[in-house]
């Protein structure tokens, strides 16, 4: 039975069985370089899931192709049932909408002052008058911890740790219900990477929204998710519980998760 | 021996195919860049400050590039000219050079060093450090966004620039013709406005803004393609210039076969 067919309960209950994003048989390869050989993902709505893996592992790529900025060369990418590779440009670009992003360098627009970056998105939808739109990101910055006036300053005059949450109410403001996170604690000292997780964890929860993060860092994946999943050589290798990282049972996230060099993972050296 | 023949020819057919490849990325990006002048919504703010930019902060090295090259222009032509006592003829000289040629070009290659530098730096960097990606997800084509607005104000800046270095470069001639050839101020003027037509001007115009088009073109084009951090932005900089001075030359000997060919 379609959705569109069924009673408005029975339409209730297959959206919320339906994951907010699944993914099948995710394949993208540069070059003769496979990058992904067959990914698949399930995130339930309003859950928050941490992929980890080495470095070329795919993680990045796997969220770059869920967010359409590279196109996958076979699988499928269904957000709330809908294949978004099949879509229309104009009904992805409203699918896109509904998606927040914070990159790993923050990618905060230079030439734009603090309070233009966080209502980007809402002043180039004309949701907001510029007027209007200071106030909101006065708004957006308390609930990132910054004050009003940091929306005056320039991105080069933050710390890392302040950009992290400029970007971080870039990627809410628009209260997306969906949102990617991009190795969201690298580069910071672990006291400010715990205030970005909490920050993080509260936004998430206030918008109701599906999260997918990616880190290298597992004490940010066990407070930033509720599930996770470990991505290695291009494919999904285990799922389950984040707070289970530390005793998992698989090989290759007990190596990972306790940073051993010896394990099923080699590093691959090129000589 | 076969391989030693067959392989300078596979190099070959690779390089050509490589040139073909980037000119039709050139030209699709060109394509999409246009389309999107032409598309609503428009970044009016976004097409000022690029305008700002290019017409207003190139003006003192266009200005000085022009008189100078006014005032050579007259000191050389006197000293040739003297030989076939043709020296009445170089006020014409002047401003037919200047109109016709060396304001659109000089102009041009001026602004290519400066903004096309500036566009596949600025655009480049914001590759590199996601921030075009980053408009993607914000809902903003980077086309519409970094490339129109830019493509738009060069094309219209241009002209204008050029119509500033031509009266300069005249003023130019005029200065040294007055000044230190001897001529009087009234009859050089008479003889610079009376051989100049229309065409000479219009025809620089044309050539000024399909310039400002190849210009912001491959700085904008350059930018977007780079890659590989600091290194890859510096090279798609260089590139940029590089590619724009020798597109404006060429282009220059096409539109001058259009416009002057018998």
């Amino acid at each position: 039975m379609t959705e569109a067919m069924a009673a408005p309960g029975q339409a209730q209950a297959i959206a919320a069985a339906t994951p907010k994003i699944r993914v099948r048989g995710l394949c993208k390869a540069f070059g003769p370089k496979q990058v992904l050989d067959g990914v698949d993902l399930e995130v339930a709505r309003g859950h928050s899931l941490v992929i980890l893996g080495g470095s070329g592992s795919g993680k990045s790529v796997t969220i770059k192709c869920i967010l359409g900025l590279i196109q996958p060369d076979a699988g499928s990418i269904e957000i709330d049932g809908q294949d978004v590779l099949k879509m229309k440009r104009h009904d992805r670009e409203a699918m896109a909408d509904r998606i927040g992003m914070l990159f790993q360098n923050g990618a905060l627009f230079d030439s734009l002052p603090v309070w233009e970056n966080v209502c980007f998105k809402l002043l180039a939808q004309k949701r907001l008058s510029r007027a209007t739109a200071r106030d909101k990101a006065a708004e957006v910055l308390a609930q990132v911890g910054l004050a009003a006036s940091v929306g005056d300053l320039w991105p080069a005059e933050l710390s890392g740790g302040m950009q992290k949450r400029v970007a971080l109410a870039r990627a809410i403001a628009a209260q997306p219900d969906i949102i990617f996170f991009d190795e969201p604690t690298t580069g910071l000292d672990p006291i400010m990477g715990a205030v970005i997780d909490g920050l993080i964890v509260d936004c998430v929860k206030r918008l109701g929204a599906t999260a997918i993060s990616i880190t290298h860092d597992m004490a940010s994946a066990r407070r930033i998710g509720d599930s996770a999943a470990m991505i290695h050589k291009g494919r999904i290798v285990w799922t389950g519980e984040a707070r289970g990282l530390g005793h998992s049972g698989n090989a290759m996230v007990d190596q990972f998760a306790n940073g051993r060099r010896e394990g099923p993972i080699q590093m691959e050296l090129r000589r | 021996m076969a391989a030693l023949l067959l392989d300078p020819l596979a190099a070959i057919g690779r390089a050509t195919l490589g040139a073909c490849r980037v000119a039709g990325d050139a030209a699709l990006f060109a394509l999409e860049g246009l389309s999107h002048v032409l598309r609503p919504p428009f970044h009016l703010r976004l097409f000022w400050r690029a305008f700002i930019e290019i017409a207003w902060f190139s003006l003192p090295v266009v200005a000085l590039t022009a008189i100078f090259t006014g005032m050579v222009l007259a000191l050389q032509s006197f000293t040739g000219f003297a030989r076939f006592n043709a020296q009445s003829a170089i006020a014409s000289v002047v401003v037919i050079s200047l109109t016709r040629e060396l304001g659109p070009v000089l102009a041009a290659l001026m602004v290519a060093g400066r903004i096309g530098a500036s566009f596949a730096a600025e655009i480049g960097t914001m590759r590199v450090t996601d921030q075009i990606d980053a408009l993607t997800t914000l809902s903003t084509n980077p086309m519409k966004y970094l490339v129109a607005p830019r493509l738009l104000a060069a094309i219209i800046a241009l002209p204008l620039l050029v119509l500033v270095a031509d009266v300069l470069g005249v003023m130019g001639g005029w200065l040294i013709g007055t000044l230190k050839l001897g001529f009087v101020s009234d009859a050089y003027l008479k003889s610079t406005f009376d051989y100049l037509q229309a065409q000479d001007v219009i025809s620089g115009l044309v050539k000024a803004a399909a310039f400002g088009f190849v210009i912001a073109l491959m700085g904008t084009w350059c930018g977007y393609r780079s890659k590989g951090g600091a290194q890859g932005v510096g090279g798609a900089t260089t590139s940029a210039v590089v590619a724009s001075s020798i597109l404006i030359l060429a282009l220059d000997y096409i539109l001058t076969e259009i416009f002057f060919a018998q």
